[in-house]
């Protein structure tokens, strides 16, 4: 079965005064049809600049320097850039983290609609209105024709939100890369625009890859996960198998640090130390400094290994049911 | 009982918000109903003006240097006086805010496409381009507006497409200027990269998307700098280098009772240079409420 989606090797340099920054390294994903994929990482890990890499929207200083992208049997990596854009927006659109910013403000919601349908298919005006008033109503905005005319002050943050997601809607795409689009909201809200996006999802067969660095989001709408540290996938399976066995000490870590894992009145568990400098970054496992498990192996990075469909980036992979030292204290 | 059906509030535009964070200050309203009278007085000149001033079979010589309030041959009465060829100066002052205007604006507007275009463009394309177009605005802030202004009179010769030319030139480079810095902000914010993920063509989102909100220091210089154009076309006339004598604008006529200044005869220059700066200073007025309102940082 051929795959939507298939990331192999990419590699994402920036040139900076201290060098070459890889903020991508060595990334392969795999991605199916109205299947959902959790990039989960901290700030920095280069989860943003994988989405941006797919889209082709990476700016200098920055560049796409190696590995391949097969979106339905077509090389991405390379295109020039008229054939990229024909396929932003229609086939592969993008959601982002602050409502506030991605619209924009002089426009009426109407009009950056309407654009945005005109843009890749040659329809009557009235036609790209009428599909922007159905695509506002199936994202949850009460009367959208008269919305549509206003600007997108006069909308509040949630309300914003599903604007850019029906915008990104609007010809149904393959794929929507949604970078963070709930960390800006209220948890309230968060959770509705979370249902809403599962309903799309299934309804139209999109495929998502949902960027966040919140686990607790994702356990509950990925079927896949890939956590990244440092620009690169440490571990890669099954949303349940990563939750649920961790092989990482880096998932587990992360997982540990959820408050919702700990007793109340105890203190809450963090990894130590903080993420390195891409630049710092030698041979070793860039993970290496903060492991509790960090052995001599660790001062070369590890290759993926796998045990059937789940990957990790270790050279001592925790074992199904392993309880942290954390844990045991 | 009915239910309460919830009304969608009135759309209320950035335009409309505009106007009524603009109507907060008085001083800046006065100032804007000056200059509306002004632009008013300048485009119905020929209709409102006593005497067509250019029309020197309307002229009588006996007339020439009565003082404000004096009766002419003809009966007729001069409030503000004559010049030096029995031209009344109401209609003189009349016809001359409409020359200063008209070459004000048309230069400010010409200069505001030119500059904000090449300034967007300069920020949007960046390399060599933006290099060469900032160079040359380095290089023609580098000299003194006048002088520049001068030159090019001096080369061009004497006319109304003459002075506009030499005003465009000296003044697109603050424009430029302006559009790009603006540009680069908003260059850098999400709604651009959320345009260009979305597949909209590079020419879309400079016009439609980067042009419009980086249009509000634009609209702010803009306004300074047609006071600069008015006064500066007003000072190149009085030096007896822009406009020909045939078609006076305010500054031609300053120059023209700079003569008599010290025979007593005050009315000739000095109520034309009244009319200047009532209109320099209304055009700041309404200039410094616009940039108050549209500034971010002073945003209430």
């Amino acid at each position: 079965m051929t795959s939507l989606l298939s990331v192999k090797n990419l590699r994402t340099e920036f040139n900076t005064r201290n060098g070459i920054l890889p903020a991508v390294a060595d990334v392969s994903i795999e991605l199916e049809r109205g299947k959902v994929l959790g990039l989960v990482g901290e700030s920095g890990s280069g989860k943003s600049v994988t989405g941006f890499s797919i889209l082709g929207l990476v700016d200098a200083p920055g560049k796409v320097a190696g590995g391949s992208i097969l979106f339905d049997g077509q090389e991405l990596v390379g295109r020039d850039e008229e054939f990229l854009r024909k396929l932003r927006g229609k086939r592969i659109a993008m959601i982002f983290q602050d409502p506030m910013m991605t619209l924009n403000p002089v426009l009426s919601v109407e009009t950056q609609m309407v654009e945005t349908v005109l843009a890749h298919d040659s329809v009557s005006k009235a036609v790209a209105r009428a599909r922007a008033v159905e695509v506002l109503g199936k994202v949850g905005i009460a009367s959208p024709s008269e919305r549509l005319g206003q600007y997108p002050h006069q909308f509040s943050g949630g309300m914003r939100q599903r604007v850019a997601i029906a915008i990104a809607m609007l010809h149904q795409p393959d794929i929507i890369i949604a970078d963070e689009p709930t960390t800006a909201l209220d948890v309230t809200v968060q959770g509705q625009i979370l249902y809403e996006m599962q309903q799309l999802v299934s309804n139209f067969g999109t495929a998502l890859i949902w960027i966040t660095h919140d686990l607790a989001v994702v356990a509950g709408l990925a079927d896949h996960i890939a956590v990244m540290y440092a620009g690169r996938i440490v571990e890669y399976g099954s949303a349940e198998s990563v939750l649920n066995d961790p092989r990482h000490p880096y998932t587990r870590g992360l997982l540990d640090s959820v408050p919702a894992t700990t007793t109340p009145g105890k203190r809450l568990r963090q990894i130590p130390g903080s993420t390195p400098s891409l630049t710092e970054l030698g041979a070793s496992c860039a993970f290496a400094a903060r492991c509790a498990y960090a052995q001599s192996a660790c001062s070369e990075m590890p290759a993926m290994s796998s045990t059937g469909k789940h990957h990790v980036r270790c050279w001592h992979p925790l074992v199904p049911g392993h309880v942290t030292a954390q844990n045991e204290a | 009982m009915t239910t309460p059906t919830q009304k969608i509030v009135g759309v209320q535009t950035p335009f409309k918000r505009l106007c009524s964070q603009f109507a907060e200050s008085p001083v800046a309203m006065v100032g804007l109903v000056v200059l509306i009278v002004v632009i008013f007085v300048a485009i119905f000149a020929p209709l409102i003006s006593p005497q067509n001033p250019y029309d020197l079979s309307k002229l009588d010589l006996m007339d020439a240097r009565l003082a404000p309030g004096e009766v002419g041959l003809g009966g007729q009465h001069y409030l503000l006086g004559t010049d030096g060829q029995g031209r009344d100066m109401v209609s003189a002052i009349f016809y001359g805010l409409r020359v200063s205007l008209y070459v004000g604006l048309t230069s400010g507007i010409i200069a505001l496409l030119i500059g904000s275009v090449l300034g967007v463009l300069a920020a949007h394309l960046g390399g060599r381009f933006e290099q060469f177009i900032m160079r040359l605005v380095d290089i023609q802030l580098g000299f003194p507006a006048i002088l520049v202004a001068l030159v090019l009179l001096a080369v061009l010769g004497k006319g109304v497409d003459k002075i506009i030319i030499a005003l465009v030139s000296v003044q697109w480079a603050y424009y430029a200027r302006t559009a790009r810095s603006a540009a680069l902000v908003e260059r850098g914010k999400e709604y651009v990269e959320a345009a260009r993920s979305l597949g909209l063509k590079g020419s879309r989102i400079v016009l439609r998307h980067l042009l419009p909100n980086a249009m509000a220091p634009l609209i702010v210089v803009g306004t300074v700098q047609v006071a600069h154009a008015i006064a500066l076309e007003a000072t190149l006339s009085f030096l007896g280098l822009g406009l020909p004598a045939t078609e006076p604008s305010l500054g031609l006529l300053i120059s023209n009772g700079y003569e008599y200044l010290l025979s007593g005869k005050y009315w000739i220059s000095v109520y034309p240079g009244i009319a200047l700066l009532i209109t320099i200073l209304a055009i700041n007025l309404v200039g410094d409420q616009l940039r108050d309102i549209l500034n971010p940082r002073l945003a209430r």
